[in-house]
């Protein structure tokens, strides 16, 4: 064991009907955000520096929920969270309710560098983002017709808002989208709800892990409504044993504070890392929906969900490399 | 077996040359909101009804940094937030960047109870009590006299303006006391459990002197200021940073859980050996009506009664430690 690894997902909650097309586009991504990864691995960046890097991709490409590409709110314009985690020091960055800034984990990690606290929110992080000089843009370069359509469905879906716990049958005659399946996530048929958060674990080539995970947010969301993405030891968490990315319905995901309780079994039980994963998986999403990638200072990868697929990539040092999104 | 309460108005650098025209009015609190939650838990109120109304009063108390009293960002205005968990069911919900709302915590309560989230922030959260009706007032009302002081004597003494070019040490900087004996950081937060033991934390804050506008601390992250299951219920106080990084709530709980420690080897475990010294406190209790109220900064103040009749009331460490 030893030597580098890297996994980075977008998003766990597919839709099984996903056009094929656009399975192969969110594949050819992965792909190429793992190739950068580990291009970045070979240079000998560090961990937090190839985390950060990576989530920018994917964070400009539109294909997933971060970044340009974000779900919207109920009023159509976009707020995005999102938070980093060096395992070495477990230093932390976290930002949301951004607006303007192009990449929202760069942000987080200038929280976490360059500022004296670890979290900074909507307007006030929005400012020291001016501050420091990072680019921003208008809120509509967000913006994609894809999720514009997509708000059309869910506010027609209407079963987010305030009843998220309905029958599966329910909301399905109002639903115009073509719903081939009932499965439902957050209260939305999943063909209509893609949570599609992304994020990426790495581990480099000294041991040391790292974390970062970059969204939009639930589609349809109240304004001002966080979720766990930004949220330390839920959606994400790295430590000097592991780093982790977690995706799916965020309230499970914060209820469960999933990512640091892979960390703690593995820091408390003693459990390997894939040992963790599959049992925080099990045992700690009791009816949520959720999935994650971590990554071990031994140079391991593992992943895990309970929903019908997570877009996920994962790459070792010793030439192991996949991309998938079932089971 | 029995029921059991724990509350606490802030862990800091409380320098035990307070003097008593600032330390007595926080004692009467202690005292009171300890008689508050104890009568509940006595009539049978679910520790969720009881944690929201220990932690309503500690908000309406101006001496504590929360609700009225809360400290002041660095321009001088008030950002409030509170987290409240039920043990139970994991049930949870949180809120941040307060200005009107009179009661933080029960916010987060209606954000748990109406809404399928978690967590709402700023503008979202203010037009949400708005459309709940929760009690509004204008954002002067929490703003005190001795907080615009300590927001001054905080700024002069640390003169040097943090330069955003360069690196930033976070936590190690002792804070520097203002000349009155207080404290800069500090929250409230109660935990209780009934005799079913059933479990609930609820914490609420104005956060940290001079904080940035947009600044969130542990008080609303799960896990960090705040955690309730079937084991523990804790909420925690002190540097938010270092307890967002030390997940000092839900640590607790695991320790329990994975390690088998009890709970006040749990707690003294997070507090001793998982964060920095001079950064963090906690109150818990646990599913069996155990308490404990660890800290490593020179006070926390704090009290706590289970049904057996022991109760504690305490700035300082206790001797007998």
């Amino acid at each position: 064991m030893g030597g580098w690894a890297i996994a980075v997902h977008g998003g766990a909650g597919v839709d099984p009907n996903l056009p094929q097309q656009r399975q192969e586009e969110a594949k050819q991504l992965l792909n190429r955000c793992l190739n950068l990864g580990i291009d970045a691995l070979r240079s000998n960046l560090s961990a937090v520096d190839v985390v950060e890097l990576v989530v920018r991709e994917l964070e400009t490409d539109p294909v997933f929920n971060s970044g340009r590409g974000s779900a919207l709110t109920a009023k159509g314009t976009v707020e995005m969270e999102s938070s980093i985690m060096d395992g070495r020091g477990r230093r932390c960055g976290a930002v949301s309710g951004l607006t303007t800034v192009k990449n929202p984990v760069s942000l987080a990690r200038l929280v976490m560098e360059r500022s004296p606290h670890s979290y900074l929110a909507f307007a006030g992080a929005e400012d020291f983002a001016r501050q420091q000089g990072v680019e921003v843009v208008d809120n509509e370069y967000f913006i994609t017709e894809e999720n514009v359509g997509m708000l059309k469905l869910a506010k027609e879906a209407n079963t987010i808002m305030f009843d998220y716990r309905v029958p599966e049958a329910v909301g399905l005659e109002t639903c115009s989208a073509v719903v081939e399946s009932p499965i439902l996530m957050n209260g939305l048929p999943i063909s209509v709800y893609a949570p599609e958060t992304v994020g990426c674990v790495v581990v480099d080539s000294q041991g040391r892990c790292a974390a970062a995970t970059s969204t939009g947010g639930l589609l349809n969301k109240m304004s001002g409504r966080i979720g766990d993405s930004p949220l330390i030891g839920a959606g994400t968490y790295a430590s000097n044993l592991c780093g982790v990315s977690c995706t799916g319905e965020g309230e499970a995901i914060i209820r469960g504070t999933l990512a640091r309780e892979v960390a703690a079994v593995m820091e408390y039980k003693g459990l390997g890392l894939q040992e963790a994963v599959d049992f925080v998986i099990k045992e700690r999403l009791d009816e949520g929906k959720a999935g994650l990638i971590a990554v071990s200072n031994k140079g391991e990868v593992a992943w895990g969900f309970n929903t019908t697929g997570m877009f996920r990539g994962c790459a070792t040092e010793d030439g192991f490399m996949e991309v998938g999104i079932w089971d | 077996m029995g029921w059991a309460i724990a509350l606490h108005g802030g862990a800091g650098d409380i320098s035990p040359s307070i003097p008593p025209e600032r330390r007595q009015p926080r004692e009467a609190a202690l005292r009171h909101c300890l008689q508050i939650g104890v009568d509940a838990l006595k009539a049978q109120k679910s520790p969720l009804d009881v944690v929201e109304l220990v932690v309503r009063e500690l908000e309406n108390n101006p001496h504590f940094n929360a609700g009225k009293g809360s400290v002041l960002t660095t321009e001088g205005t008030v950002e409030m937030e509170a987290c409240i968990m039920d043990g139970k069911t994991k049930k949870c919900g949180a809120v941040s960047g307060l200005t009107t709302v009179v009661n933080a915590i029960s916010l987060a309560r209606v954000v748990m109870e109406k809404t399928p989230h978690i967590y709402l922030a700023f503008d979202g959260a203010e037009k949400f009590a708005r459309e709940q009706g929760l009690e509004t007032v204008d954002s002067s009302h929490f703003i005190t006299p001795a907080n615009i002081e300590r927001l001054k004597q905080f700024k002069e003494a640390n003169r040097v303006q943090i330069d955003c070019a360069q690196p930033v040490e976070k936590d190690v900087k002792k804070e520097t006391p203002t000349g009155d004996g207080d404290s800069p950081i500090g929250t409230v937060g109660c935990v209780a459990v009934d005799n079913d033991g059933n479990l609930a934390a609820a914490t609420s804050t104005g956060g940290f002197v001079n904080k940035m506008v947009g600044r969130i601390g542990d008080t609303p992250i799960i896990g960090a200021g705040t955690y309730a299951n079937n084991l523990c219920a804790v909420s925690a106080t002190g540097r938010g940073e270092a307890i967002i990084r030390g997940t000092v709530a839900r640590d607790v709980a695991a320790l329990m859980e994975f390690k088998g420690l009890s709970l006040k080897d749990a707690a003294a475990c997070v507090v001793e050996e998982r964060v920095p010294r001079d950064n963090v406190g906690l109150v818990a209790v646990s599913a069996k009506g155990e308490v404990t109220m660890p800290f490593n900064t020179t006070g926390m103040y704090r009290a706590s009664a289970t049904e057996d009749g022991y109760t504690e009331f305490g700035i300082w460490p206790s001797v007998e430690n």
